[in-house]
């Protein structure tokens, strides 16, 4: 039995996350048990993790810095262990490079690129809030079933832009274009949240409980 | 292109859904989690749960409401009423709310606004205005479910809440709230030109070109209503497909 740890490092809307992963656990048919956790023992052993993330770029980082051991164990995953990591929102932003949310922060640097604040027509209201339409990039396995025109659940005022065009994955219009997806080898990431996005959302989390990249 | 938000309200009074509610085929209508589902599934963008709990046993209750709603549909949820600290902020979004919001206790100290977006982000908080007319082009705060008047500017109020953090403005014309005759479209337009995050229109729905215009003629960019979608008299998708029609880019998902 496959093992699915989502990081509670105090951050955030656990519960609807820790829903829509059962959801898409019961669908994928595996056998799969999910814990909620922060200990890095216990997410050194997962078979996948999910990093969730809600508020600023800098908090979350020392939240997730604050707790002994858990960034190793997640690279130690990522890196040596090739295992698949999903990360929502702030917890996708931290895969970058460089956060620049009140000054630079430095992020865990797994996909090259920066989280920038929104570059908007000066009309429209941050934060970016609401259901947009999402433009799919490329043909990956998590994005089996999702097409353009589907609609996800955002609520940011800053995305990343990669570095290598590459790694971006969906898209949305907000003024201009905003990341609304990334993925690198066995690294994905959301800015949305798949846990607030109803079937689109499921569907995204289902794929990625299967993926095996 | 992002879409414009309908949110249905529902005031939540000791874990039961209060004004009556009247849905075809649901058969405990009072249950706020029933009901919260099948908004979502009728395309709900999102759910507000107002607490108006009386006593502390309800205000527990609702936080069970609101985890077993959170368990059951797949849509952001607004939770507020009685809402005093950051530590009820936490309380409501690890019971499973994913955005809470703050009134009264916010008027008495706007320096919360900022002390919870530092803990949980801005844009988990939305911050309920009711405001009332009181002039030519004047309108004041009110609190405790508009009871007790404050001289405070709505609109200066406003600017003060962006500026201290808020994530969003949800926006009730007490003047309207309840009347069916339209959004305060001069209230929320002023609001909404003064503020540089989203506002959400509040108070007097009762038809679908009365959700037309609280977008088209405001500038926000979410409206709320609750008798009109409770008592069945406008069906969401109706609503969605009749603002769409009119030109205003709604989520309509053809699944």
């Amino acid at each position: 039995m496959q093992t699915v740890a989502l990081i509670d490092y105090g951050a955030g809307n656990i519960p609807s996350a820790q829903r829509a992963l059962e959801v898409a656990v019961e669908r994928s048919g595996l056998s799969c048990g999910l814990i909620v956790t922060d200990s890095p023992e216990k997410i050194a052993a997962a078979d996948r993790v999910v990093i969730p993330g809600v508020g600023h770029f800098k908090d979350c980082r020392e939240a997730m810095f604050g707790v002994s051991g858990l960034v190793e164990a997640l690279e130690d995953s990522i890196h040596k262990k090739g295992r698949p990591v999903l990360g929502i929102c702030v917890g996708m932003q931290l895969m970058a490079d460089l956060g620049l949310e009140d000054g630079e922060t430095p992020g865990f640097g797994w996909i090259p690129g920066k989280v920038e604040h929104i570059p908007t027509d000066p009309g429209l209201p941050i934060p970016h809030m609401g259901w947009n339409e999402l433009v799919v990039r490329t043909a990956h396995p998590v994005l089996e079933g999702i097409q353009t025109g589907n609609h996800a659940y955002f609520v940011h005022s800053f995305h990343m832009h990669c570095a290598n065009p590459s790694d971006l994955q969906v898209e949305v219009d907000y003024g201009g274009h905003i990341t609304a997806a990334i993925g690198r080898d066995n690294v994905f990431g959301t800015q949305f949240h798949p846990e607030l996005s109803q079937e689109t959302g499921l569907r995204l989390l289902t794929n990625w409980i299967k993926w095996n990249p | 292109m992002l879409k414009t938000r309908i949110i249905p309200c529902l005031d939540v009074k000791d874990g039961r859904t209060v004004k009556g509610v009247n849905f075809v085929d649901l058969r405990d209508a009072g249950d706020p989690v029933a009901l919260a589902k099948a908004y979502s599934e009728q395309g709900a963008d999102e759910i507000c749960f107002l607490d108006i709990s009386a006593s502390e046993e309800g205000r527990g209750t609702m936080l069970d409401v609101v985890n077993k709603t959170a368990r059951n549909c797949f849509t952001p949820l607004t939770v507020g009423g009685g809402v005093r600290s950051p530590d009820n902020v936490i309380a409501l979004l690890r019971a499973g709310a994913d955005k809470v919001g703050i009134n009264s206790a916010a008027v008495a100290d706007p320096d919360l606004i900022a002390r919870c977006a530092a803990r949980v982000g801005r844009q988990c908080v939305v911050v309920a205005i009711d405001a009332r007319r009181t002039g030519d082009g004047k309108w004041e705060v009110f609190t405790h479910g508009g009871k007790r008047g404050t001289g405070i500017d709505a609109v200066e109020y406003a600017e003060l809440v962006c500026a201290k953090g808020a994530g969003e403005i949800l926006l009730t014309s007490m003047d309207k709230d309840g009347t069916k005759s339209g959004y305060d479209i001069e209230l929320t337009r002023l609001v909404a030109s003064r503020v540089t995050i989203p506002v959400i229109a509040s108070g007097g729905a009762g038809t679908i070109p009365h959700l037309i215009e609280g977008i088209q003629e405001t500038g926000a960019t979410a409206v709320l209503a609750a008798s009109i979608f409770h008592f069945g008299e406008i069906a969401i998708e109706d609503a969605k497909r009749e603002m769409q029609a009119a030109g205003i880019p709604m989520r309509i998902e053809e699944n």
